[in-house]
């Protein structure tokens, strides 16, 4: 049992070495790339957009009604933003990606598997890995971070609107703590946490889909799996990054 | 000309479930074998085992000096382009069409123009008979169709070794034939080693030059076809003859008990007819197999059984040309 899961948990990270290797092996599948951005990206933006709304406004309202009780109204802009910029877009990124675009990758993936497609490709002296996987792992990636600056902005806007408009806070005071408490690298921290995130989702995508256990029914297990591992995965992650950035960078209002 | 194919000692096994031991033979360089054997023996697994899909646990196979089994994946990948392996099912790519698919080889390993990849793969298409189908993707058009687009996109990169996993099965017996020639055809043409896994008697009595049969966990014999045609082994007469009685039972093998009490009634039914081989078709240069293959029987004549022997001296004793028996050929008794 304990063997069988540190097997698997080998494999993916395997997996993960061998993708960053063929990363820069020519010759890179452009194309592949591409449509497989452009497919992610397509499932992803409005299911994106339409969530963070609501969160960034739950945030700010929670936020709101917090600060007002402490009497530190005028510091409502600035926690909302962080919390919508460093944990609930980065968080938002990865459910969709894995949810939408993870599923999809692992369902295709998978099904070419069972199909011996990919036993094709390997037959005709073409890496699976290099020609399928490296396309789909970089586009989630990019439509990971990409996405991110998308639900940011969004979120941060919903923030702003139900906290102007629902609570009566200044959007001056809103705006000057955000730039008395926000800094450049919360910026930076939250796309590298997208970044990373879009890995992990593409990869666990991937390896479920190159290793389905057997027949149609293995396929819709894996897709099954590889969502919830790759959620698992992510919360885990993130509590990480949180934590080793708020050891290394000082916080500016400090 | 064709490459060798050297297997020796190759062993594999799924958990505890051994699927076949210390298999060696040898692939003759350009010459048709086959390998029988009844369902769920692992022919499937030897030929994927062959091109190093999957990995056995012991054993090597050795083509050109690249072991299969144990070489760097490098090295694999760069010998896996002088194989042309044929998918029991196609294994075509569904989402492309089946010009797409068959030019797939061409446009991932070549650099040639796409008036060229063009010319190429509408030849192919016109080989195994597919003209006209080249834009249907693979979903809309039947088992057999697929089968032979995945024969031309084998075929595409000019292969020195075919595999071929069941090429007959889900195919109607007049296009087995046809399939049996095409395969016969493709040999005279490409002079490339070829192996077909199968257990369809009629593809296993005309078109190979060797034949080999797994059972048991075991390479019951592998050699020039006139020793696995003559064979009294159990297993083989029980198999060339589709009978029920014999070792083979409805799950692989029977036990002793139920093959000891049918001992009496498994009285064979007379020696074998060896039928004639295949050859090419009209218009079509001879097979270059052939003569090889004769020099090579005959030098290694005097280590067969008597049966073979004798069968393999008619084989020759008709014209020295004659890659075939005449009918009616002499059996076992003769």
């Amino acid at each position: 049992m304990i063997t069988g899961a540190l097997r698997q948990t080998g494999r993916l990270f395997a997996l993960a070495a061998e993708v960053s290797r063929a990363v820069f092996r020519r010759p890179f599948q452009f194309r592949e790339f591409i449509e497989q951005f452009w497919f992610i990206a397509g499932v992803t933006i409005l299911p994106a957009a339409l969530v963070s709304i609501p969160f960034g406004a739950v945030i700010a309202l929670q936020v709101g009604s917090l600060t007002q009780q402490l009497g530190a109204q005028s510091f409502t802009g600035g926690a909302s933003v962080l919390a919508v910029v460093q944990q609930a877009s980065p968080l938002i990124v990865a459910l969709l990606i894995a949810g939408a675009g993870g599923s999809a990758i692992c369902a295709d993936l998978g099904s070419r598997t069972i199909r011996e497609e990919l036993d094709a490709m390997e037959v005709m002296g073409v890496s699976p890995v290099q020609r399928l996987v490296v396309p789909r792992v970089l586009a989630t990636m990019a439509v990971a971070v990409l996405l991110n600056g998308l639900v940011s902005v969004v979120g941060t806007l919903g923030g702003f609107f139900f906290n102007v408009i629902l609570q009566g806070g200044t959007p001056g005071a809103y705006l000057s703590s955000f730039s008395a408490l926000a800094q450049l690298s919360d910026l930076y921290i939250s796309e590298l946490k997208a970044l990373v995130f879009g890995f992990i989702a593409g990869i666990v995508a991937a390896y479920r889909g190159l290793n389905p256990r057997g027949g149609p029914k293995g396929v819709g297990d894996a897709v099954n799996q590889s969502v919830v591992i790759t959620f698992l995965l992510l919360f885990f992650v993130n509590m990480v990054m949180t934590a080793v950035y708020l050891q290394i960078v000082p916080p500016k209002g400090g | 000309m064709g490459i060798e194919v050297v297997v020796e000692g190759l062993t594999k096994s799924f958990g505890k479930q051994s699927i076949w031991r210390d298999v060696t033979l040898t692939l003759p360089a350009g010459e048709v074998s086959v390998m029988l054997g009844p369902s769920g023996t692992g022919k499937t697994v030897f030929l994927k085992s062959l091109i190093g899909l999957i990995k056995p646990e012991e054993g090597r196979v050795l083509i050109n000096g690249v072991d299969m089994v144990n070489s760097p994946q490098g090295d694999i990948y760069e010998t896996r382009k002088l194989f042309g392996l044929m998918f029991q099912d196609g294994a075509l790519f569904g989402s492309m069409s089946l010009f797409d698919n068959i030019a797939f080889p061409l446009r991932e390993h070549t650099r040639k123009k796409e008036s060229e990849i063009r010319r190429i793969v509408m030849e192919r298409i016109e080989i195994v008979g597919l003209l006209g189908a080249e834009g249907k993707l693979p979903g809309e058009i039947s088992g057999g169709m697929r089968k032979r687009a995945g024969l031309a996109r084998a075929l595409v990169l000019d292969p020195q070794i075919v595999l071929c996993d069941e090429p007959d099965s889900g195919l109607d017996p007049v296009r087995t034939a046809y399939l049996s020639q095409l395969l016969i055809d493709l040999n005279a043409q490409i002079d490339a080693t070829m192996l077909i896994v199968t257990h369809n008697l009629d593809i296993a009595a005309t078109v190979p030059d060797n034949m080999g049969m797994l059972f048991r966990r075991e390479l019951v014999t592998f050699g020039p076809r006139e020793v696995l045609l003559t064979s009294e082994e159990p297993v083989v007469a029980q198999f060339l003859d589709g009978r029920r009685e014999g070792p083979i039972g409805m799950s692989e093998e029977k036990d002793a008990a139920t093959l000891a009490a049918e001992g009496s009634t498994a009285g064979g039914t007379g020696p074998r007819r060896i039928v004639p081989q295949l050859e090419p078709s009209p218009g079509l240069p001879p097979r270059l197999a052939v003569a090889r293959r004769r020099d090579r029987v005959m030098g290694m004549l005097d280590r067969l059984p008597p049966a073979a022997q004798s069968a393999i001296r008619d084989t020759y004793a008709y014209s020295t040309q004659a890659p075939t028996l005449r009918m009616p050929a002499a059996g076992s008794g003769a």
